[in-house]
């Protein structure tokens, strides 16, 4: 039986695995779908204390980890199935294995949204992508399309910029939800063109993308435009599914947590990061919440 | 066969040209690949005769990345006797390659 068992080792996981070790509860963490978190794919992050010079997403995440192996925490690839709670401990599956846990710290984080369209599913990997920093280099000199408005948009085009010959930013409404410093930088780059507000209603190609139809949210306007690949940065879901019948969560999917806390509505298990976050989803702040899941936990466990 | 063999542009089309190849495209600055690897190391260790199993920087074989048409990584790709016949995009799990291995036989 484990004291604690944390799934997800983005900025949350690992932070809740710092001081679940240093509490000396010998957590176990399962590294989940995307070990290091999706901060793993940001080409340089500029905002996280501690770091006046940027580092890659995958370094700062590799710290991350180390600080918490230094600690004595465990680290099991691989990522939790299906979740059971069993006279007030819980069972995890993690494929054929199954898991015996006091608590549990959900910090599973979210997961990139794709695009509704049924051609975008098509041309995933042909041209549609979900990660710049993985395949702009297949874009050297080509006409690429960012698809979103906020920092991760932002911070995609800036980058593509470096191979791309173009890089046109659709937005489907006027506002952008990126920081002010990231639309700056984005407006400032010449290689950076505009079309807001409109949106992708169609990918085109062969084998490959070869363009897209777009309309124009509010005159139903529609124009083809030629391109070679199409970045999508439109958010993240909560990677909730499995644990909905154990915890309370909000229409959108996020773990309800209760003010000033990590404890959800299931005793012994908590969550932070993103998977809780509808609002902030930052680094930072999901390192802040993995603090507190652990402390929350080592307190349920010291109190049973 | 338990290790990974790891082609260029040099070695590519005369390794895939006859029997069945799985190759995994993949470059040292893209955070995915850096799961899909071990997850192919896996698939040597288990595969016995049935396949190659290799892995290609796509920095050091544009030619081959190019050619198969790839705009994304990891993108694992199955070959029978030169032909590519199943492709995935994404990081992908040992079941479905073991099982697309077997399917090629």
């Amino acid at each position: 039986m484990e004291d604690v068992v944390i799934i997800g080792t983005g900025p949350a996981g690992l932070s809740a695995a710092v001081y679940a070790a240093r509490a000396d509860l010998k957590p176990l963490v399962i590294e989940g779908t995307t070990p290091g978190g999706q901060l793993v794919v940001s080409y340089e992050v500029e905002n996280y204390p501690g770091f006046p010079e940027p580092i890659s997403g995958m370094d700062l995440m590799e710290l991350f980890k180390k600080q918490a192996v230094r600690f004595g925490a465990k680290f099991l690839a691989g990522d939790v199935t299906a979740v059971k709670a069993l006279d007030g401990d819980y069972l995890l599956n993690r494929g054929t294995e199954t898991i015996e846990t006091r608590t549990v710290i959900i910090a599973t984080g979210a997961l990139a949204r794709r695009l509704p369209i049924p051609s975008e599913a098509k041309f995933y990997g042909k041209g549609v992508s979900g990660c710049a920093t993985c395949d702009g280099a297949f874009f050297r000199n080509r006409d690429v399309i960012v698809v979103g408005g906020g920092n991760t948009a932002m911070e995609d085009a800036i980058f593509l910029t470096r191979f791309a010959k173009t890089v046109t930013i659709v937005h489907r409404r006027e506002y952008l939800r990126a920081a002010p410093i990231e639309v700056e930088k984005a407006r400032s780059n010449p290689k950076i063109q505009w079309m807001i507000p409109w949106v992708i209603e169609e990918i085109t190609g062969d084998q490959l993308v070869t363009g897209a139809t777009l309309r124009h949210t509010e005159t139903g306007e529609t124009r083809h435009v030629a391109c070679d690949g199409i970045f999508v940065a439109i958010g993240h879901d909560p990677q909730t599914e499995i644990f909905r019948h154990l915890v309370k969560c909000d229409k959108q999917g996020f773990i309800k947590v209760q003010p000033w806390s990590a404890h959800t509505s299931a005793l012994g298990v908590f969550a932070c990061g993103d998977v809780c976050d509808p609002v902030y989803k930052q680094a930072v702040v999901a390192a802040g919440t993995g603090c507190m899941a652990a402390l929350d936990a080592q307190k349920y466990l010291e109190s049973k | 066969m338990a290790s990974v063999l790891e082609l260029d542009d040099g070695n590519f089309s005369e390794t895939i040209k006859t029997g069945v190849t799985l190759v995994d495209f993949w470059a040292p600055w893209c955070a995915p690949c850096m799961m899909q690897g071990p997850i192919v190391e896996g698939v040597a260790k288990k595969v016995g005769s049935k396949a190659k199993i290799a892995k290609v920087n796509v920095d050091e074989a544009q030619q081959a990345a190019n050619e198969l048409g790839i705009r994304a990584i990891p993108t694992v790709i199955l070959f029978k006797d030169g032909k590519p016949v199943q492709q995935f995009v994404g990081v992908t799990q040992e079941k479905a390659l073991m099982s697309a291995i077997d399917e090629a036989q």
